[in-house]
């Protein structure tokens, strides 16, 4: 197993946190993992990433060149990443705030409200974890257990009262992510 | 221990502090910035000493003069600031005293960017400042690496009374991996193990004075400083040469590649082996000393063809493996200048058509 996935959206979406949590989870499994952000001169409203490789193998390379799965938040990062998914992999698409679908017919792409999800259960922050849950359903690299104990390490002590909004924005997440 | 997920960067400061650095002089540049900030936030709480100096150069000298103390002391930068320290380390080299380098490395020249590279390997491995003078040279390919080099770095140092350097490229600094942090090691200064150190003079101490200088004025006291450092030069590349070998033995292609870059060849030797094609890489972890021994063995080998160096840069290394090849074998090069990392599929490219002997 070898899963690289590129979690792009636009800075304070927490794309960088939902990447850490796979890679936490990843790791509690036992698995290699490795979590690389993008760093440079970002405009705001501009793109924000991050490449996560969970591996049963010793990674050779945290740089994704053909992502196995890439998830885009906001238009900027379909448009910069759609063609990094490699041919026969996933695209999943924040249809709350894109309104475009996707150009390529060689991947399975798969649009999440997440935005609007995240609004109706009274957690707007947690799109980004709304669609991490729609991820885990189709790509279950980590199971929904150790993505709930990476969510309780990576938030702390600190942060502690979003652990509940978040497992019901994971779950809602997971039903979304089933469904289509 | 269990294992931790951590950035490269935070991984280099704790390990620093578990390797028993207690001083750290800085200042901030991307993207190694993370580590003066882990530093500024971890030292107070362990009773060291966390600077932010007004300039590179100001840091390097303030560890230059803790050096002098005997203490484990360590600056930190990225590669324009690195270029800054230049003339202190070459002061500390010459005063023969022991302390860690970080640079993590981004593309140039001049500002350059802030993405990674590996267009220091000059700059590292030559010395660098003024006069003859090598630093240890450490490059890690993981943020594990870094963290297992971290005490080897300071024992070195200590040992060998010159400035040991860690370069990473950018992105072993900015990646998250698992790590394993060893015990934590608290460093107390001994004076019979180091007489040279000016720890202080208290009643009853014998009255020789701890001299730290580099200026040496009468020819003959400087040519015998430099035939000490050249002597003591030749013991570090017979004792403290590292590298890791991956790959096939009975290969016909070998691949020098040092850092991420060597992460990706790896990648590429995998695919390789699938398509029937044996290639073996052998990872420099010093660049100075760098593995001569190893390179020329490989090289030499009757099944081997040809010898690939991939670094990013317009080819830096390249010198070193030509150097140890020595001409038995044909040596090309692969790799970009700036931060435009090469790819599995360039790499696999490139050694498909050298195994067909194209150019």
């Amino acid at each position: 197993m070898l899963e690289q996935t590129l979690f792009a959206g636009f800075g304070g979406q927490g794309m960088l946190l939902i990447g850490e949590f796979l890679a936490e989870a990843g790791m509690e499994e036992g698995k290699y993992v490795s979590w690389l952000p993008s760093y440079g001169p970002e405009m705001r409203g501009g793109t924000a990433n991050c490449s996560v490789v969970v591996s049963d193998r010793p990674i050779s390379s945290p740089v994704i060149t053909a992502a196995s799965c890439v998830i885009a938040m906001n238009r900027p990062s379909l448009d910069k990443f759609e063609n990094t998914v490699r041919p026969g992999g996933l695209l999943i698409v924040n249809s709350s705030l894109i309104d475009v679908k996707a150009k390529r017919d060689d991947i399975d792409v798969l649009y999440i409200p997440a935005s609007e999800v995240a609004e109706e259960i009274g957690n707007p922050k947690g799109a980004n974890v709304v669609i991490l849950g729609a991820y885990l359903a189709r790509r279950p690299v980590v199971s929904v257990d150790s993505l709930m104990s990476a969510m309780k390490v990576k938030l702390g002590e600190r942060k502690a009262r979003f652990l509940e909004g978040n497992k019901k924005a994971l779950l809602a997440g997971l039903e979304l992510g089933k469904v289509q | 221990m269990a294992k931790i997920l951590m950035k490269g960067n935070e991984a280099i400061a704790e390990a620093a502090i578990r390797a028993g650095c207690r001083f750290f002089f800085g200042y901030p540049i991307t993207p190694q910035t993370e580590v003066p900030e882990y530093m500024a936030a971890r030292m107070p709480e362990i009773g060291g000493c966390f600077l932010q100096a007004e300039s590179e150069v100001a840091a390097i000298n303030m560890v230059y003069g803790a050096a002098g103390t005997g203490v484990r002391v360590m600056t930190s930068s990225s590669s324009p600031g690195v270029s800054l320290k230049q003339e202190g380390i070459s002061y500390i080299a010459g005063a023969e005293l022991p302390c860690v380098i970080i640079n993590v490395m981004r593309g140039g020249p001049g500002l350059g960017g802030i993405q990674a590279s590996q267009g220091d390997y000059f700059q590292s491995t030559r010395g660098g400042g003024h006069g003859d003078y090598r630093c240890i040279v450490y490059a890690p390919a993981s943020v594990q690496e870094v963290v297992d080099l971290m005490g080897v770095a300071f024992d070195a140092a200590d040992q060998y009374r010159c400035p040991a350097m860690i370069v990473a490229d950018g992105i072993i600094g900015q990646m998250m991996e698992p790590v394993e942090l060893p015990e934590p090691y608290e460093y107390k200064v001994d004076t019979e193990k180091k007489p040279w150190a000016a720890t202080g003079w208290k009643p009853g101490d014998k009255k020789e004075r701890a001299v730290i200088n580099s200026l040496y004025i009468e020819v003959d006291e400087l040519h015998e400083l430099n035939t000490r450092l050249q002597a003591r030069y030749r013991e570090i590349e017979k004792n403290e040469v590292r590298y890791e070998v991956y790959g096939d033995e009975d290969a016909e292609l070998v691949v020098c590649a040092y850092g991420t870059v060597a992460r990706i060849c790896k990648a590429a030797i995998d695919e390789l082996r699938d398509k029937g094609l044996k290639v073996k890489l052998i990872r420099p972890i010093t660049l100075w000393p760098f593995p001569v021994d190893c390179v020329k063995a490989a090289a030499e080998a009757p099944e081997v063809k040809a010898v690939l160096t991939v670094e990013l840069n317009a080819g830096q290394m390249l010198e070193d493996v030509k150097l140890a090849v020595n001409g038995a074998k044909p040596v090309e090069f692969l790799g970009n200048p700036g931060s435009k990392m090469p790819t599995v599929e360039e790499i696999c490219e490139k050694l498909l058509a050298m195994s067909k002997g194209e150019e």
